[in-house]
C-alpha cells in the first residue's frame, strides 16, 4: 500500500485489498509470530463517539503487534466536552502517537484530521460516511467463504445511512461482483454512492424485495434498520418485519450462502439463524483483529 | 455602439461581466458579495437580447476587478460569461470563465453532518463535476441551486 492514511474504501485498489488480506491471513494462521513487530510504537485512539467493539478490536490488534495504545478516553470526560476542536485534539495526540485511529460523528472528519497531522490516520467511522477497516474485514470474510470474483452479493437494510454499506459497495467495485441492494424505498443508497458505482461501471441492481434475488446470492450482508429513521412506529414495524432474516426465509437460499452483519444486531437476524451454516457474522467479527493487525502493520 | 451597450452605461474602471445566463445577474452579485453597502456603482442589464444566447444578463461593477477565484465560481452559475476588465474606459483584458477543477472556501456544504459545518477551522472544498459539485470531505453532490450554498 502506498497510502499514508486509510480514509475511505474508495482509495483502495484491488492490489491494496489483496495485500492487506494476504497479510491478515498470515497473522490469522499464527498471531503470536507478529508479537515483536511493532514493539515500542504507539497507536492513538481518538473516539469522539462510543464504539467499544471497534476500539477493542484496534487495541487488540495493536497489542498483538507489540505496539501499545494511548486513548483519549470517552468524550464525556475529555477536553472535547469543553469545546476543543477535532483539529486541535488530533494535533495534540499526534505528539504522542505514531498513528491515529479516529471515530467521529461528522462525515469527512478523518479526511480533515489527515490534513492536520503527519502521522497516518485510520478512519474508524465518520458519521454516515465511511468505515474502511470494517470493509477490509468484510472482504476478508467474503474471500474466505466465496472468493471475491464471480459472485453475487446482496446488501440489505439501511443503505442510506449505513457507512459500512457505502464502504463495502465501493470496495467491491474492484472485483467481479454483482451487487444487489435491497432496502425500503426511503432507505435507498444515497445519490453520491450511486454516482460512484455508476462511474466505476459496477454491476448494480436495486430491489425492494429480498425474494427477488435471494436464490442467486452467495453472500447476504444484512445491516440494521434504525427505529429513529422513521417518523412513526407503525411504519418502522412494517419495514423492520419485512427485512429480517429467519431460517424460514433462508429456505430459498443457496446451501452455501453466507449471512454477514457488521454487528451489533437487534432483530434483523433471528437467533435461530446462529446455529445454521449460513451464520458467518461472528466469524466476521473475529476477523477484525487479524485484518486490523495487517492494516496497522502496513501503516505503522 | 450596439443596442446592448446603450442600455448599460460605460464604466471608467472595473469589470463588465457579459453573457451571464439570463436571470442570474442577481446571483452573480450575491456571489461577488455585492449588496450595495460597499458603495460600488453597479449597473445591471437583465434579459437583454443576445445573438449568442437569445437572452442574457450583463453586470457592470465600477471600481472593482474580479479575482481569479471569483471568476472560477462565477463559471458555475454563468458558464457562458465573458469578463471584460476596464481601465480608463478601455478594455484591457477580455476572457471567458473556465470551470475550475475545484472551488475552495466559497460555498458551504449542504450536508449538515459534514465536518465543514461543525465549527472546525477547515475551508470547504468542492470538486467540479460535469453536472454539479462534490464536497471533498463528505462526498455529497450539489446539483441544483448552487447559489443557495454561498458561504457568508
Ligand atoms: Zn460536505
Amino acid at each position: 500500500m502506498r497510502h499514508d492514511h486509510l480514509l475511505t474504501a474508495k482509495q483502495l485498489s484491488r492490489e491494496d485489498v489483496e495485500t492487506v488480506l494476504d497479510r491478515a491471513a498470515e497473522f490469522d494462521r499464527d498471531p503470536s509470530a507478529a508479537r515483536e513487530r511493532h514493539a515500542g510504537e504507539l497507536l492513538g485512539l481518538c473516539f469522539f463517539e462510543p464504539s467499544t467493539r471497534t476500539k477493542m478490536s484496534f487495541e487488540t490488534a495493536a497489542k498483538r503487534l507489540g505496539a501499545d495504545v494511548v486513548d483519549m478516553g470517552s468524550v464525556e470526560s475529555s477536553s472535547v466536552k469543553k469545546g476543543e476542536s477535532l483539529a486541535d485534539t488530533v494535533r495534540v495526540v499526534e505528539g504522542y502517537a505514531d498513528a491515529l485511529v479516529l471515530r467521529h460523528p461528522k462525515q469527512g472528519a478523518a479526511k480533515m484530521a489527515s490534513e492536520y497531522v503527519d502521522v497516518p490516520v485510520v478512519n474508524a467511522g465518520d458519521g454516515a460516511g465511511h468505515h474502511p477497516s470494517q470493509t477490509l474485514l468484510d472482504l476478508y470474510t467474503i474471500r474466505e467463504h466465496a472468493g471475491l470474483d464471480d459472485i453475487s452479493v446482496g446488501i440489505m437494510g439501511d443503505l442510506k445511512y449505513g457507512r459500512t454499506v457505502h464502504s463495502l459497495a465501493h470496495a467491491l467495485t474492484n472485483f467481479d461482483v454483482r451487487q444487489h441492494f435491497v432496502s425500503p424505498e426511503s432507505l435507498r443508497l444515497p445519490r453520491s454512492v450511486r454516482y460512484d458505482l455508476h462511474e466505476s461501471g459496477a454491476q448494480v441492481r436495486e430491489h425492494e424485495d429480498l425474494e427477488d434475488v435471494l436464490p442467486n446470492l452467495d453472500v447476504l450482508y444484512v445491516t440494521r434498520i434504525q427505529r429513529e429513521r422513521f417518523p412513526d412506529e407503525d411504519e418502522y414495524e412494517a419495514v423492520a418485519g419485512e427485512y429480517s432474516i429467519t431460517p424460514d426465509v433462508l429456505e430459498r437460499a443457496k446451501d452455501d450462502l453466507s449471512v454477514m452483519h457488521p454487528l451489533p444486531r437487534v432483530d434483523e437476524i433471528a437467533p435461530e439463524v446462529d446455529d445454521t451454516d449460513y451464520a458467518t457474522y461472528f466469524e466476521q467479527a473475529h476477523n477484525g483483529v487479524p485484518v486490523r493487525m495487517a492494516l496497522l502493520d502496513l501503516l505503522l | 455602439m450596439t443596442d446592448t451597450e446603450l442600455r448599460v452605461s460605460k464604466i471608467q474602471s472595473g469589470t463588465v461581466i457579459d453573457h451571464v445566463t439570463a436571470g442570474e445577474a442577481l446571483h452573480v452579485l450575491t456571489l461577488l458579495g455585492i449588496d450595495g453597502s460597499g458603495g460600488e456603482t453597479v449597473s445591471l442589464g437583465m434579459n437583454v437580447p443576445s445573438e449568442r444566447l437569445g437572452k442574457k444578463d450583463v453586470v457592470k461593477v465600477e471600481g472593482r476587478e474580479l479575482s481569479e477565484s471569483e471568476l472560477e465560481v462565477l463559471s458555475l452559475i454563468a458558464p457562458e460569461a465573458t469578463i471584460n476588465i476596464v481601465r480608463e474606459y478601455d478594455v484591457v483584458d477580455k476572457r471567458r470563465v473556465e470551470p475550475p477543477e475545484e472551488v475552495s472556501g466559497v460555498l458551504t456544504c449542504p450536508n449538515r453532518d459534514c465536518i465543514t459545518n461543525a465549527g472546525e477551522p477547515v475551508a470547504t472544498r468542492f470538486a467540479v463535476l460535469d453536472d454539479g459539485l462534490r464536497c471533498e470531505y463528505c462526498g455529497d453532490i450539489v446539483r441544483d441551486d448552487i447559489t443557495a450554498h454561498l458561504a457568508d
